[in-house]
């Protein structure tokens, strides 16, 4: 088929950048919005836009049938979800497909293997990718699972099988934690998921966060290379990079082959990210969950290759064989992305929200700025708190750590707090300089930083 | 006997239950100390403890369960 009119059903930056992509391609757009984001830039942007609903995301970006509704009156015959709310909620998948609307995601069946994240260990074991010592799939019982945490030696992640993306964790240290963690988890998966299935996982010590991207057509995938997310603060990523610093390029080829030989097992179409704990000294990586989504940290990827994902995501979507070849895609120079978040790093990360009093976007060679904010725009409090993400490059990766300093100093927004200063102490850091760091670093840094923020 | 209220700290959406399947914080005719936690606020996707501003008897709440709120909204009116 080929896509006319896209709807996009999600809202902030990420509703921009598909909207932007989309246009490049002359595919019209209809926005959807709730009450509470009637004036986001994305609504001015859109070809056509349609409110769906009250501000609460549950009754509008989550409103499965408002969403269809304005995708029937618009006449849209694509609908992109973007990233969070219905972007891995494979019903939605589903209703689209059902409305002979074009998913702009892969499969529902895709979207439901890995969003079991139980399941999708199995399945990238089957594909021959290591993942972390573990359950094999689920557990039948706390017990059950008790006596799998003894043979692979504590500490251990009890993780929720419907969880993903950082939510749905808790960590065991020995066995009179896991009798103590194990229920609570249940019943936290019940409520968060309406799925209290479990598994189990060791901890891995000191680690590297590194994903790869991926694309598919259904039957042939390629990759763009790793980008490294060790940076992150209660398992949410704040600062990313492509490609990962001192990752040895044995390793790098064996973490992109191993994430393609997955996409590949599953006949996976779209757009994706296949996650991975390394440990780059010992030369050791394990597969631990897929993001079958646009991810926010994907622009550090189109900086570094120069492909537009969203305008290939769009087009494998529409039924198109991979125009691509693996050799078509080199990785030049080095590209950072940091996520400036209406919240105050020194008050324990306390959401701002508030209006944009002033605004200095920073420009100039290098600079992307992916945002969706203006001078005397109400930042709503009902969604996440991310601002926007500015993006630099350069030749290298020093070069673009002296260019996100410049950046950072460009970057001025009065009115509400913002995440700005964090990343400014970070571009200064000796370890960050030579990148020393791993999952766990960023918190430590942070308790040693705002040593007062703790009590708050 | 005067009238009080307790406002929301921060602009949000107001829930009266700590999780959706147990019980909520306060009722109206429940008596509250200084700082006991009537509610919370979700702002951006995390959760903020709303803590009575001064002791009292609830007579009644102003804002409903899950309900959008702005900051310094009253959400509970309090007899003192």
């Amino acid at each position: 088929m080929t896509i006319r009119k896209l709807l996009v059903a999600n809202r902030g930056e990420i509703a921009v950048r598909i909207i932007r992509s989309a246009r490049e391609m002359g595919v019209a757009t209809v926005q959807v919005y709730s009450d509470a984001d009637a004036h986001m830039p994305a609504v001015s942007m859109a070809d056509e836009a349609v409110n769906i609903g009250p501000p609460q995301a549950a009754r509008s970006y989550l409103n499965r049938e408002a969403i269809l509704e304005a995708a029937g009156a618009t006449g849209a015959d694509a609908v992109h979800p973007g990233y969070g709310f219905l972007a891995e909620d494979g019903g939605f998948a589903d209703a689209v497909e059902r409305a002979g609307l074009c998913f702009v995601g892969p499969s529902a069946e895709t979207i439901r293997q890995m969003g079991d994240k139980a399941r999708a260990r199995t399945l990238a074991e089957q594909a021959g990718v290591p993942t972390v010592p573990g359950s094999a799939g689920i557990i039948d019982s706390d017990e059950a699972g008790l006596a799998i945490a003894g043979e692979i030696g504590f500490p251990v992640m009890i993780k929720a099988a419907a969880g993903g993306g950082g939510r749905g964790i808790r960590v065991a240290a020995n066995p009179e934690e896991f009798s103590h963690q194990a229920p609570l988890a249940r019943a936290e998966a019940r409520a968060a998921f309406g799925d209290d299935a479990l598994y189990i996982e060791k901890v891995i010590g000191s680690a590297s966060h590194i994903e790869v991207q991926v694309l598919g057509d259904g039957e042939r995938a390629i990759h763009f290379f790793e980008r490294e997310c060790s940076l992150q603060r209660r398992r949410q990523k704040l600062w990313e990079e492509a490609p990962s610093v001192n990752l040895p390029e044995g390793l790098r080829a064996e973490l992109c082959a191993s994430a393609v030989k997955l996409a590949e097992s599953v006949g996976y179409r779209a757009a994706g990210t296949v996650e991975f704990l390394c440990d780059k000294q010992a030369g050791e990586y394990y597969f631990i969950e897929m993001n079958t989504r646009i991810q926010v940290e994907h622009p550090v990827t189109e900086m570094i290759t120069g492909f537009d994902l969203v305008r290939e995501m769009l087009s494998v979507a529409a039924g198109r064989p991979l125009e691509i070849s693996q050799q078509d895609i080199a990785a030049r120079g080095h590209s950072i992305e940091v996520r400036l978040n209406a919240e105050d790093p020194a008050r324990n990360f306390l959401p701002f929200p508030g209006v944009v009093e002033s605004l200095n976007i920073p420009s100039g060679p290098g600079i992307r700025f992916d945002g969706a904010i203006y001078p005397g725009y109400t930042i709503p409090p009902f969604y996440d708190s991310l601002l926007g993400k500015l993006i630099v490059w350069d030749i290298d990766r020093q070069a673009a750590l002296a260019r996100l300093a410049r950046a950072l100093d460009e970057f001025k927004l009065e009115g509400v707090s913002t995440t700005r200063p964090l990343f400014q102490a970070l571009t200064d850091n000796e370890d960050i300089r030579h990148g020393r760091f791993d999952t766990g670093w960023l918190e430590k840094w942070l308790q040693d930083t705002y040593p007062e923020a703790a009590a708050l | 006997m005067s009238k009080a209220s307790i406002a929301s700290p921060l602009p949000g959406t107001f829930y009266r239950r700590p999780s959706p399947e147990e019980p909520p914080y306060k009722d109206a005719g429940d008596t509250v100390a200084e700082g006991d936690v009537i509610g919370l606020i979700e702002v951006m996707k995390s959760f903020h403890e709303v803590k009575a501003s001064a002791a009292g008897k609830i007579s009644a709440f102003l804002v409903e369960n899950e309900e959008a709120v702005m900051a310094g909204q009253p959400l509970v009116e309090l007899d003192e």
